[in-house]
């Protein structure tokens, strides 16, 4: 008996000691959590003192940024896509894309339309290289009743599912409505790219981070146009501030009936779109 | 040269992006390994917890399966990232909007509880071993007796306190680590194959089914290398558990299924070109026919029967190891499956597993395989088995 009162003592003491040594590694890690915390938190929020973020000469509170697209101008010339890719790096491939061009196709007796992209094996045999963008002339003998080009990108959603399912926070929305991917904080797990409905994500294998358009984010905070935007030759791509009721994208939203896509899944997305047919996925 | 990205072959049309599927056959092992620890772990509770007596000659082997299998969780998911160094950025900023941030929480509280609840268990053991043997063997065990040798009544009643209330709080844990696994697949609005509010339960009740298949298998196999006699009333025991777990199985899987193709929304003509065609041998032949269904009618036959003896131990492990393929095939429709209708519902894709490759065959099939390997060491040094010469070193629930 004598020695059990022993042994429970020893174990008390063991335990106390162990107790304070988890206590301590519990401080430590704790306050290591809290400046990671301070770090992420600071890539969201404004800094202190009331000077503008996140450049000296941009202040993201001022704007609220909007994209147009009007489909029924789109001639899917794939300038965009080919500025786009030169200006962000894009992986020069047919499997990479932060914008792209859908091309519509009803033939005459075809009830559903046949729907290709640039990076469809024809079009990239008809270009010669899948770093060069252009449709094929399939359609040549065939009688088409009707035709269009649909432009896509990331929607920088209102409520994005990617931003809700990062697990590190390394995407996020800035004040200003566009969605950013932190490329040295990203972990590389693609739940970002399963999230979203529009296929607008995808994993840059140069990188081994998840990538996606940001609508030239270094461009716009300068007061330029995003790269597809400013090499357009017919106006489809319509970019601006909607706080600014004379922008452009302003003036898109008010003088026409716009939509966006896929707007069932409540991701609120903020490119609105022009000349849509009901098959547009 | 491994290819620096794999991409799909499709028909209809799809998002250019999607030519490049996320995620590979690693993410199908990954929900495989996570429901063999939270199925090994339900068995062990059946008898830690609910003091079900037969189920003592595999409830701490089925102890030390669920933690080689959990030590190996991580694996497929740190091999799957882009960025694996930064792994921790979960855990230490973790973006709770994300289904995937307390992941890491939640598998390490449970391993946590998992090592504890072994150690309770092999509290004796070590100390025996402390007290009787010298060499390498002696020390380890001095060391992992903590420095108390105490195996009196009081001390035993004591470490049975404990043992019971980490039993108690680990059925949640191992079965919420699953539980949320599915969560993970099942919240995503993106894909309809996946956005299931049953996923959750689904994945959960073939992780029971798998891990106590897993442990038939293993049990049958450890019984013919140490040449002992399968304790039948056992054998059977776990068969009951398949049997019924796997009902529920089935019909949620059905209730599943049923529901997608019942509300028939955007995209089901795609999803019926799917199932009618790529999905045929996968699903219905494999998962469902070879997998389900056949082990069914062999367990519900021998029960009815009164199968007994060597036929018994033949059937019932046969149709633990189709089970276990089974789930795995599971995962694999599932997690390749989802991926492989497009987000456009005009189009389906194909994946294609690599076999040389960081995230290919080889490596998927390793990561089954080290568990087991481990758990072949580990029963050496930790002999969980209360049918041999070693007295049982757990009082049972009264």
């Amino acid at each position: 008996m004598k020695d059990t009162k022993a042994s429970f003592a020893a174990r008390r003491k063991f335990l106390s000691k162990l107790g304070a040594a988890a206590a301590c590694t519990g401080a430590v890690v704790g306050a290591g959590t809290l400046g990671a915390v301070q770090n992420v938190v600071a890539k969201s929020e404004p800094g202190a003192g009331g000077s503008s973020f996140p450049t000296a000469d941009y202040d993201w509170t001022k704007h609220r940024w909007g994209f147009g697209v009007d489909a029924t101008k789109c001639i899917g010339c794939l300038r965009c896509v080919e500025a786009c890719k030169r200006e962000n790096n894009v992986p020069g491939d047919a499997h990479h894309f932060r914008t792209w061009v859908e091309r519509y196709v009803y033939l005459e007796g075809e009830d559903k339309p046949r729907i290709d992209s640039h990076h469809d094996p024809v079009n990239i045999e008809a270009s010669g290289s899948e770093r060069e963008y252009r449709f094929a002339n399939r359609y040549k003998g065939a009688k088409v009743e009707k035709a269009f080009f649909v432009p896509k990108l990331c929607n920088h959603c209102t409520h994005p599912a990617c931003v809700q399912v990062c697990p590190t926070g390394a995407t996020y929305r800035t004040k200003d409505g566009v969605v950013l991917i932190d490329h040295k904080y990203c972990i590389g797990c693609q739940y970002c790219v399963q999230a979203c409905p529009y296929g607008a994500r995808f994993f840059n294998y140069e990188k081994q981070v998840s990538d996606k358009c940001t609508w030239c984010y270094h461009r716009i905070t300068k007061g330029l146009q995003p790269a597809c935007v400013e090499v357009c030759p017919v106006g489809a791509r319509v970019f601006g501030d909607l706080e600014d009721k004379q922008s452009p994208i302003s003036l898109f939203i008010r003088n026409n009936r716009v939509r966006v896509l896929k707007p069932e899944t409540g991701n609120a997305p903020n490119v609105y779109y022009v000349g849509l047919d009901k098959d547009v996925i | 040269m491994e290819p620096l990205f794999d991409t799909a072959t499709y028909i209809g049309s799809v998002y250019p992006n999607e030519t490049v599927i996320p995620w590979t056959v690693l993410i199908a092992v990954y929900p495989y390994i996570t429901g063999l620890v939270a199925g090994a772990f339900t068995v062990s509770s059946m008898y830690h917890v609910f003091g079900m007596e037969r189920f003592k000659p595999v409830a701490q082997f089925a102890l030390l399966t669920a933690l080689c299998f959990m030590l190996f969780v991580p694996m497929p998911l740190l091999l799957h990232l882009g960025h694996p160094e930064r792994a921790l950025n979960a855990v230490l900023t973790p973006h709770w909007t994300s289904a995937m941030a307390a992941f890491g929480y939640f598998a390490g509280f449970y391993l946590i509880l998992l090592i504890l609840e072994i150690w309770f268990v092999f509290r004796p053991y070590f100390v025996r071993q402390a007290q009787q043997k010298t060499g390498l063997v002696g020390a380890l065990c001095r060391v992992l007796s903590l420095g108390s040798y105490d195996l009196s009544d009081k001390a035993m009643r004591y470490d049975h306190k404990w043992l019971f209330a980490l039993a108690v709080t680990g059925i949640p844990g191992a079965h919420g680590l699953h539980g949320y696994v599915g969560f993970i697949f099942g919240s995503l609005k993106s894909r309809e194959w996946w956005s299931s509010d049953l996923m959750p339960v689904v994945f959960l009740f073939s992780a029971v089914i798998s891990g106590v298949a897993l442990l038939i298998v293993l049990y049958v196999l450890s019984c013919r290398l140490r040449r002992v006699a399968v304790d039948l009333a056992c054998l059977k025991g776990l068969a009951y558990v398949l049997w019924g777990f796997m009902m529920f199985t089935l019909v949620l899987e059905g209730l599943e299924f049923s529901n997608i193709v019942y509300k028939g929304r955007e995209g089901i003509e795609m999803i019926m070109q799917y199932v009618t065609g790529p999905l045929v041998v996968p699903f219905f032949i494999v998962q469902l026919g070879i997998g389900a269904v056949t082990p069914i009618v062999v367990v519900s036959y021998m029960i009815w029967r009164g199968t007994t003896g060597k036929a018994l131990i033949a059937g019932i492990t046969v149709s633990a190891a189709l089970v276990l393929m089974s789930v795995m095939m599971m995962r694999w429709n599932v997690v390749i499956g989802g991926q492989e209708i497009s987000k456009t519902g005009q189009g389906l894709l194909s994946y294609h597993m690599l076999i040389f490759h960081r995230e290919g065959f080889l490596v998927a099939a390793a990561l089954v395989a080290a568990p087991l390997a481990l758990l072949a060491v580990l029963v050496r040094l930790l002999p969980p088995w209360s049918d041999n010469a070693m007295p049982s070193s757990h009082a049972a629930v009264p």
